[in-house]
Order: structure tokens, then sequence, then C-alpha cells
């Protein structure tokens, strides 16, 4: 709960800055404000607590999930530095829009009540909007923007209709009620179709197929840095709360019913192959970096759909997934802005011989393509290893050998873009080393590696 | 001292070799090589007077992953080809000139690190990260140093890649659902399932394609001679000296003893893979016109007779695989050193253009003789021991089988001395071809030595593996 005020605090503070003119100082002061935010957030952890009415419950589960989402808004203000470098009057209007978005999803992981998950799903769709938008001069940005607010408003609204028919089948919007109720014998059919419509409004925001049309385009249109928040931040947030919504809303024991339980495991087992399957398969004709990244983020939703088969125990591995999966985003995305700063388009010729010419970045790139493919010591490696473990144990071997066979088709389009920077002549003069993002693609990369390392800091937070 | 501070000096050699600069990287590689071979003849002492240099730590408590690196005969044998190998590899490069030469020898130790660690692991898991590190290095290797056009060097090795990651992946998934099983990683709780005879037929076959691929036994052997001949010799000599002995080197360690009724009963089949790879890669060598190729080929052949006598499941098969796989390790690496000197001096791989050379040469020529006779196992050498066991073992089992294994003696002599003949002997060529120097003297004057000592007195070597070969035996056949 403290965390949630004194991110929408620092939010305030930045317009502020506009004010009195201190646009200098904005990335600077946002970033240490946000590091206080994650001190107060640690505080938190441990300690079960809801307020009013129950709107806001903290818990480990949230407490876990804000602390990444800090990091990942710590990355992505610290990147702005260099983005913003040639509209120095609007940054903070952008710094403060990502604060707010940060808001957003923190609400969003620690929902107490349906109208607060509204709520939190609405601040940060909104901000995604604007950001996505924000190159207001450029045709593809208003083009990215208008069809990710089309779609998303759609996807808002019937997850909105959802939310109304729960609370006609139960009466209630508060999670611990509903949940209580949803293990009585008798419950509408109003619920589950309730329920069903909340979660494609969910997968629509995750971007698993079918809901998945609208990624491709809006990641390639945005500007890169929100492309880089889109991919990392937003999905991670959008599956954590659909996975907070099915275990906190008890859906699999509501389904006592065995064929609505098999439905439901048929569903998600399908959702997650056809992620998998189309992301990885779309992704390898790809030669815009930005576009394969996105089909790359489906297949990762796909993956990372398969918690959902086993929310009791499987918390933990989101988490570690979650994390794994965004911080080699953060490094990768790091080095795209670097490479395409002066670039308006991001094709994979951009990328010819960058070991050459900044063999650092070079291989943190790599590094991080390596992790999302799931090459050891990289914690990418772990969390596939954790997730097929846990599915495993749940019996659904037939499903992880299908993402064994996917993890080895996303190794043919990662490694077209390792093989462009070592085996191409580099095209282009690369200069100046902008220190911010050099330091956000080391410390990202180097995080990467060490909740590879020490799986557990991260694995035992939730288990 | 215990066995993970071999590791460590290899993997703390990779960043000081990669800090060191380009033009100190070489020799920092090798005092870091030199150091681990040290330390590992050191830890062999110590094995051998009953010492414990085995380490087990937990690092993972949920799922259970342990650090645990387990030295037994086996396992140093093969650390010690490794440790071994690796200086001479690095060694012989000293006449050639690589750019960005502090990432080279630097990518050279973290394999070695990774192929080490792979021998050493008695986690499985622990053993899968080693297994997948070793890939990543030689990837880059081959890749950016490796020679050839560009364009199909970058085909040949993303092919490599991808081999070899399909089927580790499904090696993988096997040891995730043997975990599901044994609640462990550790190799002496999975030595302990009972599995059904139709589980261990899924999970034998997950294996095998990982190490299948690895070896490479036929049909999974594509990707072999392109990336042999792409690769920089150096690479080449990783690959064919170390990396296939993981492959082979697994085989005995995890897939016999964790699927045996599989093994058992599908014998006759995996060694007629074996079998059809020794005789296949035999007649491809005798056509080939790139020197390097004919050596790949030939090495097919070589690892499909130690591949079918590890599936033979009798001592003297796995003895004589162990045996073949390390005296074949330095066999190779000299041939393709070999190569490599000629390559120095022709600027070629071209069987046809070279020729002559013997009269120009003859400190080289007997050299290059003795690698190819030791290659062909004529009595005396090395590879004669490891090569009549293993067909004394497939004899035991069919005769059949060791009439055709035998064929890679009978059409290795025709292919080896054929190309020795093209390459050394005929006319004096006109152009020059300077005899070895000092350098290039020494690396086949150490493999020479290592050959023919073990060759008259395998005594060491023998017993130092037959004990962990028995245990490995006893777990087959505990049924």
């Amino acid at each position: 709960m403290n965390t949630l005020i004194a991110i929408t605090g620092l939010g305030i503070f930045c317009l502020l800055f506009e004010i009195l003119n201190l646009r200098k100082a904005i990335v600077p002061f946002t970033i240490l404000g946000l590091l206080g935010v994650l001190a107060i957030n640690f505080c938190e952890f441990g300690m079960e607590q809801s307020y009013y009415n129950n709107m806001i419950t903290v818990s480990k589960f949230s407490t876990s999930f804000s602390s990444l989402f800090i990091v990942l808004t710590i990355f992505l203000v610290a990147l702005s530095h260099n983005f913003y470098h040639n509209h120095p009057t609007k940054i903070s209007d952008y710094v403060a829009i990502k604060v707010f978005l940060l808001a957003g999803a923190v609400a969003m992981v620690s929902f107490g009540n349906l109208a607060m998950f509204f709520l939190g799903i609405e601040i940060l769709s909104i901000a995604l909007y604007v950001l996505a938008a924000s190159d207001r001069l450029n045709i593809k940005s208003n083009e990215a923007g208008m069809k990710y607010f089309l779609m998303g408003s759609f996807a808002s609204g019937i997850i909105l209709f959802g939310i109304c028919l729960i609370y006609g089948a139960m009466g209630s919007f508060d999670i611990s009620e509903i949940h209580e109720s949803a293990l009585s014998a008798e419950l509408p059919i109003w619920f589950p179709i309730g329920m069903i419509l909340v979660v494609i409004g969910m997968l629509f925001k995750v971007a698993a197929v079918p809901f998945h049309f609208w990624a491709p385009d809006v990641y390639e249109g945005s500007p890169a840095l929100t492309t880089a928040l889109m991919s990392t931040l937003a999905k991670v947030v959008a599956i954590a709360t659909l996975f907070k919504l099915v275990s906190g809303m008890n859906l699999i024991a509501s389904l006592d019913n065995q064929d609505l339980l098999h439905t439901f495991e048929v569903i998600v087992v399908v959702l997650s192959i056809a992620s998998m399957s189309v992301g990885n398969i779309m992704a390898l004709r790809q030669v815009n970096v930005k576009r394969m990244l996105a089909f790359s983020g489906i297949s990762h939703a796909g993956f990372m759909l398969m918690t959902l088969l086993t929310v009791s125990a499987s918390a933990g591995v989101l988490l570690y997934y979650t994390a794994a999966y965004a911080l080699s985003g953060i490094a990768a995305f790091s080095v795209i802005l670097y490479v395409c700063r002066d670039h308006d388009n991001e094709d994979i010729t951009n990328f010819h011989g960058l070991g050459k010419t900044n063999p650092l970045l070079a291989a943190i790139l790599t590094g991080s393509l390596l992790s999302m493919a799931g090459i050891p010591i990289f914690s990418g490696f772990f969390a596939k290893l954790f997730l097929f473990n846990q599915t495993i144990q749940a019996g659904y071997i037939g499903l992880v050998i299908v993402a064994v066979i996917n993890s080895i088709i996303s190794v043919g389009y990662y490694f077209k873009l390792i093989l462009a920077m070592y085996s191409k002549e580099p095209n282009q003069e690369r200069t100046g080393r902008p220190f911010l993002i050099y330091a956000t693609a080391v410390i990202s990369i180097a995080l990467n590696i060490i909740i590879g390392l020490f799986p557990s800091l991260v694995l035992d937070l939730l288990n | 001292m215990n066995v993970s501070t071999i590791l460590i000096i290899l993997l703390i050699g990779a960043f000081a070799t990669y800090f060191s600069g380009d033009k100190l990287a070489s020799k920092v590689a090798l005092l870091f090589s030199l150091a681990a071979l040290g330390c590992s003849i050191v830890l062999l002492n110590n094995y051998n007077a009953g010492e414990n240099i085995s380490v087990i730590n937990s690092w993972i408590t949920q799922p259970k992953i342990s650090f645990a690196l387990n030295a037994d005969g086996l396992g140093l044998a093969m650390v010690l080809l490794t440790a071994a190998l690796t200086p001479i590899i690095i060694f012989s490069s000293f006449g050639n000139e690589y750019k960005n030469a502090k990432a080279f020898y630097g990518l050279i130790l973290f394999m070695a690190f990774a192929m080490t660690g792979t021998f050493l692991a008695s986690d499985g898991l622990l053993y899968y990260i080693f297994w997948e590190l070793a890939l990543v290095p030689i990837y880059f290797i081959a890749l950016i140093w490796g020679n050839g056009d560009a364009e199909e060097r970058r085909k040949a090795v993303v092919k490599f890649f991808i081999y070899t990651l399909a089927g580790s992946l499904f090696m993988l998934t096997a040891f995730i659902y043997l975990y599901t099983k044994a609640g462990s990683f550790l190799i002496e709780d999975l030595y302990k399932l009972n599995l059904s005879a139709f589980e261990q037929f899924w999970i034998f076959l997950a294996f095998f394609l990982a190490y299948a691929i690895k070896i490479p036994i036929i049909p999974f052997h594509t990707w072999q001679a392109n990336v042999y001949q792409k690769a920089p010799t150096v690479g080449t000599m990783l690959l064919s000296g170390i990396m296939l002995k993981m492959g082979l080197y697994s085989v005995l360690r995890w897939q016999l003893p964790l699927a045996p009724t599989a093994a058992k009963e599908y014998m006759y089949i995996f060694i007629a893979l074996g079998i059809a790879g020794v005789i296949y890669g035999s007649i491809v060598a005798l056509r080939q016109k790139d020197l390097k190729k004919l050596l790949a080929y030939s090495s097919l052949a070589h690892v499909g007779l130690i591949a079918a006598a590890s599936y033979t499941l009798t001592l003297d098969g796995l003895r004589g695989a162990v045996l073949q796989m390390i005296a074949h390790g330095f066999v190779v690496v000299g041939l393709f050193f070999a190569a490599e000197v000629i390559f120095r001096r022709y600027e070629t791989r071209n069987i046809a253009e070279m020729g002559g050379i013997r009269a120009q040469s003859p400190k080289f020529t007997s050299m290059f003789l003795i690698l190819v006779l030791a290659s062909v196992a004529l009595p005396s050498t090395f590879n004669f021991v490891g090569e009549f066991t293993v067909l004394y073992s497939l004899s035991q089992i069919n005769i059949w089988f060791a009439i055709l294994g035998g064929t890679t003696i009978i059409l290795g002599a025709y292919y080896m001395l054929r190309m020795f003949q093209h390459v050394m002997l005929g006319e004096t060529n006109s152009k020059a071809f300077a005899d070895v120097t000092l350098n290039e003297g020494i690396s086949f004057a150490v493999i020479i030595a290592v050959l023919l000592f073990f060759g008259f007195y395998p005594k060491p070597i023998t017993d130092l593996i037959t004990p962990s070969l028995e245990t490995i035996l006893q777990v087959i056949n505990k049924n």
C-alpha cells in the first residue's frame, strides 16, 4: 500500500519538475525515487495486510512482483535520458507517464477487489496508449497508438462485461468473497462465463494467440523505448495479473465439475501450444528486430501460460520466468536503442558487424538472446527448466515436448541476429558511449546471470 | 584439494586470457592449460592414494540440484585427456595469427572448462549445463575464425548448433522426467530407479538423440564433415579430439546405466548403427579430395566403432571403447595438426595440389607417417590396443560385427596410406616446403610419445578405468 502511494507521489513530483524547470535532474531524481520506493516495497515483504475494505491486499505475491516491476521501471527510466534527447521539453511528461504506469502495474498485482483490478488495468493501458503514440510527428507511431487504443479498449470492454457477469453470479466484487463462494456446490453459469470474458481480455493484454494480432504492428510502430516497455513490463504485469485472477478467484476449485475442469485444461494447453508455435514460426521470417521480438514475446507468453495449469504451486516459477524474460528483454532493448538511435527502422542490417565495432554491446545482446533461447547459465535456461519440471510433475509431458521443440525453433531467429553481429562486415560508424545505456545493459545482463547462478534468490520468495 | 580446482583454474584462465590483451593471450592460455594439466596429475596421484577428491554442495533447493563433481577412474581419465590435449592444441596454434586473439584463446579455455565439467559432473542438471556450455564457445570459434566462404560457413555452423541443441533438449526432458521419479538429479539416486521397460525405451531414445548427434552416429552425422572443414584447425581439434568424446563418455556414464533394459533389448540395432558408420565413413573417406574432410570421415569411422563397442555392454567392450577414445583423441589431433602444417606452407587443403613433400622435409614425413600408422592401428601404437580390444568385444557378441568392424582397419589402411602417398610422396614438389619448426616438432613429438608409450604399456590407463567401468556394469546388470 505504501508502495502505491509513494509511486503516485513520485509521479506528481515528476510533473512538478517540469514547472520548476528542473528537467535535467528528472532522470536521476526519478531513479533515486524509485530506489526509495523499492526499499519501501521490501519493507512490506512478508506482511499480509489489506487496506480500504479489502480494495488493496498486500501479499508476498504482490510485493515480489511489484519489486520486479519497480526494477524494470528504473531501467526504462534510465534509458529515457538518451532516448528523448531530441525532445528535452517533454521528458518530464514521458517519465511521469512511466511512473504512473508503474502505479497501475502495482495496483494490478495487489488488487483485492475487481474494481481495483479494472482501475489498475486502465491506468496501465491508457499510459501505454499515450506512449505508443508519443512520437506524434511519425505516422507509424500514430498508427500504432490508434491501433492499440482501439483493440485495447475492446479488450477492456470485454473485461468489464466479464466483471459484471461475475458480480451477477457472486453478488460481490471482493476477491476473497468470490473465492469463498466459488467453493459452494451450486454456481450459476454466469460465473464461468464471466471468468472466460475476463481471461480473454487479459490474454489480449498478454498477447497470446489468438488475441495477438495487435502486437507485431504496435511493437513495430511505437517508439523503441515504448516497445521495450510493452514487451517487458507490460507483458509481465499482464501475465502476473492473469495468474493472480485465476488463482485468487479459485477458478480451478470452482470447476468441481470434471468436464469443466478438463475443458479449462484443454483450453490452456491449446492456447499455450498455439502461442508458442505461432510466435516462433512467424518470428523466423522477420527482418525487423522489434517485430521479431514481438513474435518472440508471443511465444514466451505461451510458455508463461503453462503456469496456469499448476496455479497452486507455480507462483515462484512464474516470478522467476518473468524476471528472467524481462531482464534479458531490457538488456536486448538497450542495445537496440543504441544501435538504432539514428535510424528510422530497426532492421537486422543495422546490427551488421556490431561484434567488431562495439564488442561489449554485442556480447550483451548475445547474452540476452541466449538467455531467451534458454542456453544454460543465463537465467532463461533455469526459467524453462523450472517451468518444464513443474509441468511434467503435473503430468503434461506432451506439452513439454512441444515446448522443447519450440525452444529449438526459437534458436533459429535468435541466432540470425547473433550471426548478423559477428559474421557480417560493419556498414556504419558507431560513435559515442552513452553512459546510461551502457550501464542499463550491463546491470540488467549481470542481474540476469546472477539469478541464473543463484536461482533460489528469486525462486524461494514465493515457495 | 579437490576436482573443482581444475575447473577454477580453467575458468580464471579464460578470463585472464581475455584481459591479457592480444599479444600475450596465447602464452597466458598455454600457461593456464599447463597449470590445469599439472593440477589434474596431482589429483590423479591423490586419487590413487585413496583420497576423496569429489565435491558435493547443494546449489538450488527447489528443485533439488547439487553442485556435485565426482571423480572416479573413468572421469579422471577423460579429464586427463582434456587437460593433456588442451595445451597441445593451444601450442599447435602458435604458428598462426588470429585476429582478436584474446577472445579466441579465452574461448578455448572456456570450452576446456565446460568439457572438463561435463566429464566430472555427477548431478544430471549440472552435467547438462556443462554440456550445453561447451557448445557456445565452439560455435563462435568456428563462426568467427573459421575458413572458407562466409555464407557456407554460417550455414554449416548454424546447422551444427541447432542439431546439437535439439538433441540435448530432449535429453533435458528425459532428465526432468527422471527427476520427477527420483526427486533428485544426483546420479546415485537416478541409478537406483526402477523404470518400466516402456519408460526406459523413451529415455534411452532421448539420450541417444543427444549423443548420436554429438558423436556422431549415422544417420545424425550430416553436420560433421562440413563443420570440421570450415572450422579453424584449433576448433576441429577441439571438436574431434575432445568434444565428441563427451558423447561417447556420456553413453557409458548416463545412457547405459539409466536405461539398461532398453540397452540390452535394442543392443543389436545400436551396434549395427555404429558399424554402419564405420563402413560408410571409410567408403566416403576414400573419395575425398579435401584433406580435412578425409580426416573428418575417417574420424566418423573410428567413433562408429567406439560407439558399437560401448553398446556391447561387456567389460572388454567398455574398456576398449575408453582406450580407443583416448588414443583417437591424440591421433586425430596429430593428424589435423599435420594438415595445418601443410596448409601453413602450401595454403591449400586439396590433396591433388600436394605431393613430393618427402624429399624436402624428411622429419615431417616420418612424424606424419607414424601418425598415419597409429591411425590405422598398427601394433605397438596405442590405437592398436584400443582397436583390438574393441574388435575382440564385438566378436564376443557376434563374429560378423567384428568382421564388418574390422574393415575399419583394412579400409582405413587403404585410404590413409593412399592419402599419405598423394600428399607426401611422388616427385619433388616445385613449391618449397620448409621442414617443421621447433614448436611444431614439439607438438608432434609429445603426441607421438604418448601414442607409443601407451602402445607398449597401456596398464596405467586400464588400471585407472577398469574399477569404475565394473561399477557401471554392476548397475547395468543389477536386475
